[in-house]
């Protein structure tokens, strides 16, 4: 069973999560790679000249260190080592929204169906669940809210400028 | 008030929808402790020494008739008939059952409430003036932006994971009532000299195990950048806050550690890159959330009520009464009461089932169904008539909430401590009514006039002892339950921290301390010196003198 959701639904993950890289011998051929940013950046133009190459960042990463290369990314990971560490949510949201970038974006690490929502709202477009869970039960995350009140990536207008042209009128509250 | 549309009332709706499904997951082992536990946090759910504790969301303090009737029967119900109000104008259920919290939450939901991030190390329940909207010093009414924070910090996606839990409290007056300078962000709203409304913005406050006042990052922010601008320094902080060491993890920490100057500087620019932006408030929606709030239909008095005065004039319990329980109304003829819930005996903030049911009828009757919650831990009847006050008192007095003491030593704000609280080193509640036996005399009590004394039974300080002019906390000295004593904190305006006056005390000692403390004052204050005044005036020695020349 495939653990990757992707434009929610599961798929097959072409891409090989390299966590650590001794040297760029290791990577296959043809095959699709995803590296860490201190690879990347120390085998910059191989890499690009190589093509098919990903890079995943650690928590504590400046997304800024890929301002240059969002153009020509397929894709960029996120690392959320446990699920309560949330920095990786600023980071989705300053890669979409500050730099533009529209490659699949990938939550990685202790990635469980609670906090898809928040993950896809920050721009997260693909979710490799946890190995031990199930991943096909986790989709139900995706659908927790019709819709949230904040600016995010994937709804950049707030809800204060959405509300304008719903047709809402308030409702009095039930109970007796 | 504000009343949920269907998209509000749809994200509270599906939150329980949510939380019942992780409630089941977790009932079959499906989600570990540890992954649920944020979860149920995230929904104010807590573990406590004895049972669950759930902390309900009483948004910015203000609470319906209706909504308390819900309280009431939730309470009865589902828990042993009683609650407890709470420093941070919530109100806390001790002995739900765990699988009856879904049932709880779709309850409230039926009446546009809920306990969304009520805990968790996420953005909490804002705070704000309690005297919103009546008050004569406001210079904007907090509510519509308070609300607008509400909406705004609810399931905020980028903010569900902070390093530590994240407190805002909101003020539009000259005076704060909120304790702003102690929260992680503080937003006085404030008029420019164009008259244009715009925020003082104070952050980095905080109590807990490094108590810290807030600095002012910005003098004056455009108010329809509110949201930008807590954005930008949510941001710096997600991304840069201390997640290595959870008593380094608020705030106040990486303020401190950054440099306020460098702190701002990071911010500042964060805010330039969204300021303008989607997030920017349209004037519309602020005129939108302000018609919730809009006066309710008062009467027109060219004067106050003469009445009221021969009233005054006419008993002194009911004079005592008015001048400690009732404050000046915006409006003439109409009054402000504090409900104290601080009489001796209960626990401070307390309140039974039947006790939510007559505020409710109390509030209909005599202030337009409403009523709002202090963060002293009191309720509020923010509109009444001057010519009810008396018949309102008569029937305070049957309910036990007429205690004359609003602000005087018997307030005590205090948390539930060892007596329910896990986290609690040490009890509070029986401390407190010790304290209130040892003050019962209330001809004293009127004489020592203004003097908060606030206790907590643990480092946490949900008992707000930093800013309380005599502060008590609750330490654990090998396994004994000692209480350390901090004279000269205060909140508001010149908000200061209290400074620990020497070696702790053993529980049956702590009344003869406040007693001693109590004494230097009247022998040193000079005329209508408040007790604040006096400790800073002459500082903590001759208090620490007295205290422990005879203690030992």
């Amino acid at each position: 069973m495939p653990q990757l959701i992707k434009n929610g639904a599961l798929v097959d993950d072409p891409w090989s999560l390299r966590r650590e890289l001794s040297s760029l011998a290791e990577l296959g051929t043809g095959t699709r790679e995803i590296v860490s940013l201190p690879s990347w950046l120390a085998h910059h133009d191989a890499l690009i000249a190589r093509g098919n190459v990903g890079v995943w960042l650690a928590p504590d990463a400046d997304p800024e260190a890929l301002a240059a290369d969002v153009g020509t990314l397929p894709l960029v990971a996120v690392d959320f080592p446990a699920f309560t560490d949330g920095r990786g949510y600023s980071i989705g949201r300053l890669l979409r929204d500050r730099y533009g970038f529209t490659g699949e974006l990938r939550a990685i690490g202790d990635i469980l169906r609670d906090q898809l929502f928040a993950l896809a709202e920050c721009g997260f477009d693909a979710f490799a669940i946890r190995s031990d869970r199930d991943a096909a039960a986790a989709l139900a995350g995706l659908r927790d809210f019709t819709g949230i009140y904040a600016t995010t990536s994937r709804t950049p207008q707030p809800w204060f400028r959405r509300r304008k042209e719903s047709s809402d009128k308030p409702v009095s509250a039930g109970g007796e | 008030m504000y009343r949920y549309d269907e998209f509000d009332q749809s994200v509270v709706d599906q939150r329980v929808v949510q939380f019942r499904d992780q409630t089941q997951r977790f009932l079959r082992g499906e989600l570990t402790e540890d992954e649920f536990r944020p979860l149920r946090l995230e929904n104010g759910l807590y573990i406590q020494k004895h049972a669950p504790m759930l902390r309900i969301a009483i948004p910015y303090g203000l609470v319906s008739a209706q909504q308390l009737r819900m309280l009431a029967r939730i309470s009865r119900e589902y828990d042993r008939g009683y609650g407890h109000f709470t420093t941070r104008q919530n109100l806390q259920l001790n002995w739900p059952r765990l699988e009856d919290v879904p049932d709880i939450l779709a309850l409230l939901a039926t009446v546009q409430m809920h306990a969304i991030q009520t805990s968790g190390n996420c953005v909490r329940n804002t705070t704000t003036d309690p005297l919103a909207g009546v008050a004569r010093d406001e210079v904007v009414d907090p509510r519509p932006w308070a609300e607008l924070v509400r909406q705004w910090s609810t399931i905020h996606p980028e903010f569900a994971f902070l390093p530590r839990k994240f407190k805002i409290a909101i003020t539009g007056a000259t005076v704060d009532r909120t304790a702003a300078l102690v929260h992680d962000i503080g937003a006085q709203a404030v008029r420019n000299e164009r008259g244009e409304v715009g925020f003082r913005v104070f952050v980095g406050g905080g109590q807990g195990r490094t108590p810290m006042i807030a600095y002012t990052i910005r003098e004056f922010l455009p108010a329809n950048e509110l949201l930008n601008y807590f954005d930008a320094i949510l941001r710096i902080y997600n991304l840069h806050g201390r997640r290595d060491n959870k008593y380094k993890a608020r705030i106040k920490i990486i303020v401190k550690e950054m440099t306020p100057p460098v702190f701002t500087r990071q911010v500042e620019a964060e805010w330039e890159r969204i300021r303008g932006g989607p997030g920017t408030v349209p004037d519309d929606e602020i005129e939108r959330l302000s018609g919730f709030f809009t006066d309710p239909p008062y009467q027109d008095f060219a004067r106050d009520s003469v009445a009221y005065r021969a009233a005054i004039a006419d008993s002194r319990p009911f004079s005592r009464w008015a001048d400690r329980n009732v404050k000046p109304h915006k409006r003439k003829g109409y009054a402000i009461v504090t409900l104290s819930l601080k009489r001796t005996g209960t626990p401070p903030g307390d309140a039974t089932a039947a006790d939510l049911d007559a505020i409710a009828d109390l509030a209909e009757r005599y202030s337009f169904g409403e009523a709002r919650v202090t963060h002293e831990q009191n309720l509020v009847l923010a509109d009444v008539l001057q010519t009810d006050l008396h018949a309102l008192w008569v029937r305070l007095q049957e309910l036990g909430f007429a205690t004359p003491n609003i602000g005087l030593l018997t307030d005590i704000v205090c948390c539930p401590g060892g007596d329910f609280c896990s986290l609690a080193n040490a009890k509070s509640i029986p401390i407190a009514e010790a304290i209130q036996r040892r003050f019962d005399d209330l001809d004293y009590l009127y004489d020592l006039g203004d003097l908060e004394l606030n206790m907590s039974g643990c480092m946490n300080a949900c008992g707000h002892h930093h800013v309380g002019n005599i502060g008590i906390l609750g330490v654990d000295k090998n396994g004994e339950e000692w209480y350390q004593v901090s004279i000269g904190g205060a909140q508001g305006n010149e908000a200061s921290l209290g400074k620990v006056i020497g070696p702790s005390f053993a529980a049956a000692d702590v009344p003869d301390v406040i007693v001693r403390l109590v004494d230097v004052y009247v022998e040193n204050r000079h005329e209508d010196e408040r007790f604040i005044e006096t400790v800073r005036r002459i500082g903590i020695v001759p208090f620490k003198e007295r205290v422990y020349a005879t203690a030992h």
